[in-house]
């Protein structure tokens, strides 16, 4: 009886996850296993493996994501914990939030306007006697634009975490001599790295595979997993190449999640 | 003779939503004595500590340290450390690094705290568990490490917020015999915080009874427990009988229609006074014996002694402590002599009282 009744409870809940998760994973998986033709083939694999052009994309896809979250981190671990001593900190967050709510494509658009050859930061220049910057389309942009656009997703759970230490742990801090620098390294930074992973898991996957951002702001120069997965999907009609980088990225993420959810391990034995 | 260490003087404290939590606080606490700060939740003990170790700026008076004031140095360049309540340990390091912690945080070198860490771990008795992370120690356990991380600075002083409270009954008992001995093996002042008046009168050197942001009552356990101010510390230490009378006379005093001879004085002819007297000070004989006559109405047996309450002609209620059972109902008679009656007069301040007692007690 009440085990029908639980069943019935998770019914919802495993078709949600079967159709939505499950099947697309095990459908990209499939497909990357077939060709242009539709023959089953191993090559889509051998070919991203060995042709120069995949694993540059790779690389350069890593090192831009990779720099994109370590540019959000810079920015989001002071900004977090200055919102969180301020009086009305929550209204803060949700103002550094509010952002997310907006359209991708509008921010990208936002961003053209005031990067472009006459935007508002040209102007600027101009009006302090600065030549004129060049800066949309260079790998700058892209990364300074996709950091603030990342900022929001690395900055709540780092705010979580740091409103979570409770104040007792830093008058201890205190107590025992440390220094405001000291306190901040060695106490409320390992108490927040919790959060600090979670902002990188939530931000260094993504950040792999942006290819509107790449297009629009990094003028199709910047080249990432993403951009190839769009290309295959919509341009060369190549569904098995496509699915194949879709398949890396999935277990690029896993990779991500593995290394950072590794326990603390036991210093001193 | 020894050397105040630590002293208030005239301290106020007002929080930013206009309550005083603090209202005049004024002591001194000698080198290598046992304080504790008594009174009951929400008096404003903690914002003592906090005021002491750094953590809140008073808004008047003056915070002494070693003969220096202390106001606007920050919480970390004080010398005096703290034993929270919560214990505060770091749950992202083990043992050892939280006892080292204020080692580190002072640059000592490697082998220096290899030696004082291991010293403070064995001041508490906890020198194999160095390798433990926090989570897999006991409460009590966490309480003595977090002792241990506060002692490791050698201060002069320890400040001690409640670190009983969380503790179950049998381990509370052994470690106010342990925190004791550590204090005196030490030889450094301890300002211990309780609401717990057992605890105060075990432990203490000399106790500070607090109400409502004040001090009541500075003195050692025996005065404050023999002799309390007023009624709130009476009441607060121990149990007691207080009823209303009269002081007819020095050392004569009056109350239940009967006159009595006591052993104070110097108050004024026929001043209303309040009267104290200890359960165990009073002694069940025959009504005609009696001074008192009162009914017993229930008797509970405590294991070492029969707690009594019964109730005179006029209504009150008397608690009695006695070594033998008496009978429900029965009429009894109650005997105490002039000492076991203390006399306490309406808001008498500290000094007239203090000043009143000497006057006569020598
Ligand atoms: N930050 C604050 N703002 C306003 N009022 C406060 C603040 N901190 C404490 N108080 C008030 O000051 C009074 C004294 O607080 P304190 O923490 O010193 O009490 P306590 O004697 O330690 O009590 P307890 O035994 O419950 O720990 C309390 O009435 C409390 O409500
Ligand atoms: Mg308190």
């Amino acid at each position: 009886m009440k085990k029908n009744f639980r069943g019935l409870f998770f019914t919802p809940y495993v078709l949600w996850l079967a159709m939505f998760v499950i099947a697309p994973v095990a459908l990209i998986f499939y497909y990357s296993f077939f060709d242009i033709h539709h023959n089953f083939t191993l090559a889509n694999y051998q070919e991203f493996f060995t042709s120069g052009t995949y694993l540059t994309m790779t690389a350069n896809s890593v090192l831009y994501a990779f720099l994109i979250t370590l540019f959000a981190i810079l920015i989001s671990y002071p900004m977090a914990l200055v919102i969180s001593k301020l009086k009305h900190r929550d209204l803060w967050i949700l103002l550094v939030i509010l952002p997310t709510w907006i359209n991708l494509l509008l921010k990208a658009y936002a961003f053209i306007g005031l990067l472009s050859h006459d935007g508002l930061v040209n102007e600027l220049f101009q009006f302090f006697g600065l030549p004129i910057q060049h800066m949309l389309f260079t790998d700058a942009s892209f990364i300074l634009v996709a950091a603030y656009i990342q900022i929001p997703f690395m900055i709540l759970p780092i705010y979580n975490s740091l409103t979570d230490i409770s104040n007792s742990y830093i008058r201890a801090s205190r107590d025992l001599g440390a220094t405001k620098w000291q306190t901040l390294t060695k106490v409320i930074i390992p108490m927040t790295l919790p959060g600090i992973k979670s902002g990188i898991q939530i931000v260094f996957i993504p950040s792999l595979s942006l290819f509107m951002l790449s297009r629009l702001i990094g003028g199709n120069k910047v080249i990432t997993l993403g951009t190839a997965v769009e290309e295959h999907f919509l341009t060369t009609m190549n569904w098995g190449m496509g699915s194949t980088i879709g398949v890396v990225l999935i277990i690029s993420m896993v990779i991500v999640m593995l290394l950072t959810n590794t326990k603390r391990k036991r210093r001193r034995a | 003779m020894s050397k105040t260490i630590v002293e208030l003087k005239n301290v106020y404290k007002k929080y930013d939503d206009g309550f005083t939590a603090l209202k005049n606080i004024s002591f001194k606490l000698q080198e290598g004595e046992f304080y504790t700060l008594l009174g009951p939740s929400g008096c404003g003990k903690t914002t003592i500590l906090q005021s002491i170790a750094g953590f809140t700026e008073v808004t008047s008076g003056q915070v002494l340290f070693d003969g220096k004031k202390i106001n606007d140095i920050p919480a970390n360049k004080r010398q005096l450390n703290t034993v929270f309540q919560d214990y505060a340990l770091f749950p992202n390091m083990n043992v050892f690094d939280n006892v080292a912690f204020g080692l580190v945080v002072h640059n000592a070198k490697k082998d220096e705290i290899q030696t004082r860490v291991h010293d403070a771990l064995k001041m508490v008795q906890l020198e194999q568990y160095a390798n433990r992370e926090i989570s897999e120690l006991s409460g009590g356990q966490q309480q003595r490490i977090a002792i241990a991380r506060a002692i490791v600075n050698r201060p002069k002083v320890l400040l001690l917020d409640e670190p009983l409270s969380a503790l179950d009954a049998k381990l509370r008992k052994d470690m106010q015999y342990e925190l004791r001995e550590l204090q005196q093996n030490l030889g450094i002042t301890f300002l211990f915080v309780t609401h717990d008046q057992e605890e105060a009168l075990a432990m203490s050197d000399e106790i500070f009874v607090m109400n409502k942001g004040e001090i009541l009552q500075k003195g050692s356990p025996v005065d404050i427990y023999d002799e309390p101010i007023n009624h709130f510390v009476a009441d607060f230490i121990g149990e007691s009988n207080i009823v209303q009378g009269k002081m007819v006379a020095d050392y004569q005093v009056a109350f239940l229609g009967h006159q009595f001879e006591c052993s104070d004085a110097g108050m004024r002819p026929n001043e209303p006074v309040e009267v104290v007297i200890r359960p165990e000070d009073l002694v069940i004989t025959t009504p005609e014996k009696g001074k008192l006559q009162v009914k017993v109405d229930t008797q509970l047996f405590r294991g070492d002694y029969y707690e009594i309450l019964a109730y005179d002609k006029a209504g009150n209620e008397w608690l009695i402590h006695s070594t033998n059972a008496s009978t429900d109902d029965a009429i009894v008679g109650l005997t105490f002599g002039p000492d076991d009656m203390h006399i306490m007069r309406y808001n008498e301040t500290e000094a007239k009282f203090n000043h009143r007692l000497e006057s006569y007690e020598d």
